[in-house]
């Protein structure tokens, strides 16, 4: 579609200059091409995306990257680079951020780390996002008893201490899993807990959506042509929840990635000889004060890790809501 | 507004039971481990096993366990003994209690105080290079996992073990009646780690929160009346901006009252977190559901005061 309004515009602001298009056209701009180009003006996000996309390219390709760095593998036990008490060595040339007890090399098991980190953030990121907009849509559009029951469950979730509920099940299904083998020990766990806490928040937000939206004329008018209501809640309503749907699951994943490396801080999340950041720290506390190395660079990995999708979530979030942005 | 009150408290409990038969799923059925053969250790017979899992109460059809531990908990709010020490689980949690409190008390003061000071004064010089950084410090705050500040923090300061000796370090906590000033002083590193990510939150909160206000137009009423500047902001702007603030102050207590685990493990607090750790080191499951239901009654609880408190600020809530 587009409207001939040429001359039409006051030429003074810069903004709608670059509107007009050859021979007065302007084509409209799909709600994509607005978005990239508030995004790209904000350099912060910018910058948190592109650190987000290197550390994804760290993962996929963590055998490469360890062997361009010359370094040995995450598993890896060499009992010569600890000295004649057992304490690791620091950095050095071979080994940038020194060796833990075992003579892992901490750097290797760093950039391993990621793996662990963006899988849990993504995975459980996503799954509870699905859970937490299909229950919305559906609370929201249908209201009655569907609303209430989806309501109430997520007020039980919302009261259920997630930490030490994580630990337990953590540790309860440690052993040989749970519920018969359905629930593995690991990284599974992680995941099912973040399912099973996280929806909610999404689930809130999209349920208040949706029961502005279903009020309004365009619900109505595909109503008036006979669209089922499967089609009026995910083809009408729900490209219209996108903008927050994205902004809210980008800032849950560094949560979840903070969740999962405080489970395995707390000794019940991915074990070793997995690396995961979280579990590198809590096996650095025991010597922290003599081996500074061993917990400093796990722990500068998730907090860079962590801010980078804060501000890529801020940056989302200012770029898709013009009017919230500060 | 008593009606609603009453009501609020129902749902409250209701809230609880349907916890405590989550707990029940979760501790009893879910785990594939016996309880009875981590009391009775490695070389137990057989014979020794059916009398633990009798005294126990394992035995018994599932749903008589369940009705037995459902009583308990509701009519003599019991949770059942340690399956490692045997003692009440709840005498237990009552002792670890005032460590935990202790500590989130003095956390939430010292990032409620910073946390909305820093907040006002990036509000009102928004855009400057001290909004910025202050608001650069508080995400990375928020990024940092407590209990890596909380080891970063010991490695710099702890009396015996730091750089600079300045604060006492891990696990010398002591009680408050016992000894005022080693209490206050143990819980300085410890409080400062707690309310640095939570500070941040709320900085970033109340900045967002008075800037909105600060837009509205009765502030600009309160210009045009001639007000100095000062008093538009404190008592127009931040008045009514505090508002959300105060709601997640509530709930942010009682959360943090079942989770302050991270902190607690980091510095040697024996609170109920860390009572939390060291049951499930041992596999005691009793112990790791009376701490998380009882981590549960706060966030509950937590909840109906302040859905209570803000009933009676903002008359537009319908108790309904």
């Amino acid at each position: 579609m587009s409207v001939n309004v040429a001359g039409a515009l006051p030429s003074s602001s810069g903004d709608n200059l670059e509107f007009l298009e050859a021979g007065g056209e302007i084509a409209a701009r799909s709600p994509l091409q607005l978005f990239w180009r508030r995004f790209r003006q904000d350099r912060v996000a910018l910058a948190s995306l592109g650190f987000i996309v290197l550390l994804v390219i760290i993962a996929l390709a963590a055998p490469l990257f360890v062997k361009l760095f010359g370094l040995p593998g995450p598993n890896v036990l060499n009992p010569n680079l600890t000295d004649e008490f057992g304490a690791p060595l620091g950095p050095s040339g071979g080994h940038p951020f020194g060796v833990d007890p075992l003579g892992q090399d901490v750097m290797s098991r760093v950039i391993y780390g990621t793996r662990v980190s963006l899988e849990v953030g993504i995975v459980g990121t996503a799954i509870s996002t699905s859970i937490g907009v299909t229950l919305g849509v559906l609370a929201g559009f249908y209201r009655g008893w569907v609303d209430t029951i989806f309501s109430r469950i997520a007020d039980v979730v919302l009261s259920i201490p997630l930490l030490l509920l994580g630990l337990g099940i953590g540790a309860a299904c440690a052993v040989r899993g749970c519920a018969s083998g359905l629930i593995q020990p690991g990284l599974g766990v992680i995941i099912f807990l973040i399912a099973l806490a996280n929806w909610t928040y999404v689930y809130r937000i999209v349920r208040g959506l949706v029961l502005s939206l279903r009020e309004r004329e365009f619900v109505e008018a595909s109503r008036a042509l006979g669209a089922s209501d499967a089609r009026i809640m995910f083809r009408e309503i729900l490209p219209n929840l996108v903008a927050p749907i994205i902004v809210y699951s980008s800032l849950l994943i560094p949560q979840n990635i903070l969740f999962e490396a405080a489970l395995s801080f707390l000794g019940v999340g991915v074990r070793p000889p997995t690396a995961s950041w979280g579990q590198m720290i809590a096996a650095a506390t025991p010597i922290f004060n003599t081996a500074w190395w061993y917990m400093t660079f796990p722990g500068v990995a998730l907090l860079l890790t962590v801010l980078a999708f804060n501000l890529l979530g801020d940056g989302l979030q200012d770029a898709l809501n013009p009017r919230y942005a500060r | 507004m008593g009606r609603y009150i009453v009501r609020r408290i129902l749902w409250g409990v209701l809230l609880l039971i349907v916890v405590a038969a989550l707990m029940f799923v979760f501790f009893r059925i879910l785990p594939t481990g016996d309880p009875a053969k981590l009391r009775a250790g490695r070389t137990a017979s057989a014979k020794l096993l059916s009398e633990i899992r009798h005294d126990l109460g394992l035995d018994k059809p599932l749903l008589t366990q369940f009705w037995e531990f459902m009583k308990e908990l509701f009519l003599h709010f019991k949770l059942g003994y340690s399956y490692y020490s045997s003692a009440p689980v709840t005498e237990l949690i009552k002792n670890r209690l005032p460590a935990t409190i202790s500590l989130v008390a003095g956390g939430a003061l010292i990032w409620l105080l910073s946390g909305v000071t820093v907040g006002i004064i990036s509000a009102i010089r928004r855009r400057t290079v001290l909004d910025r950084a202050s608001m650069g410090t508080a995400l990375v705050l928020v990024s940092a996992p407590e209990y890596w500040l909380g080891l970063i923090a010991l490695y710099f300061f702890a009396a015996d073990i730091g750089k600079v000796h300045v604060f006492p370090g891990a696990g010398t906590y002591v009680g408050l009646s016992s000894d005022p000033g080693k209490w206050f002083t143990s819980l300085i590193l410890p409080w400062l780690v707690v309310a640095a990510s939570n500070a941040a939150i709320y900085a970033r909160l109340m900045r967002g929160s008075l800037i909105d206000v600060m837009g509205e137009d009765y502030i600009r009423t309160a210009r045009a009346k001639g007000l100095r500047e000062r008093r538009v902001i404190v008592r127009h702007g931040v008045r009514s901006a505090i508002n959300p603030i105060v709601t997640i102050f509530g709930l942010d207590i009682g959360v943090l009252l079942g989770s302050a685990i991270l902190v607690e493990t980091v510095f040697n607090i024996p609170g109920i977190g860390r009572l939390n750790y060291d049951a499930i080191t041992h596999a005691d499951f009793p112990i790791v559901q009376g701490t998380v239901l009882a981590a549960a009654l706060f966030i509950v609880c937590a909840n109906i005061v302040v859905d209570i408190a803000y009933a009676y600020l903002d008359p537009r809530v319908r108790y309904s």
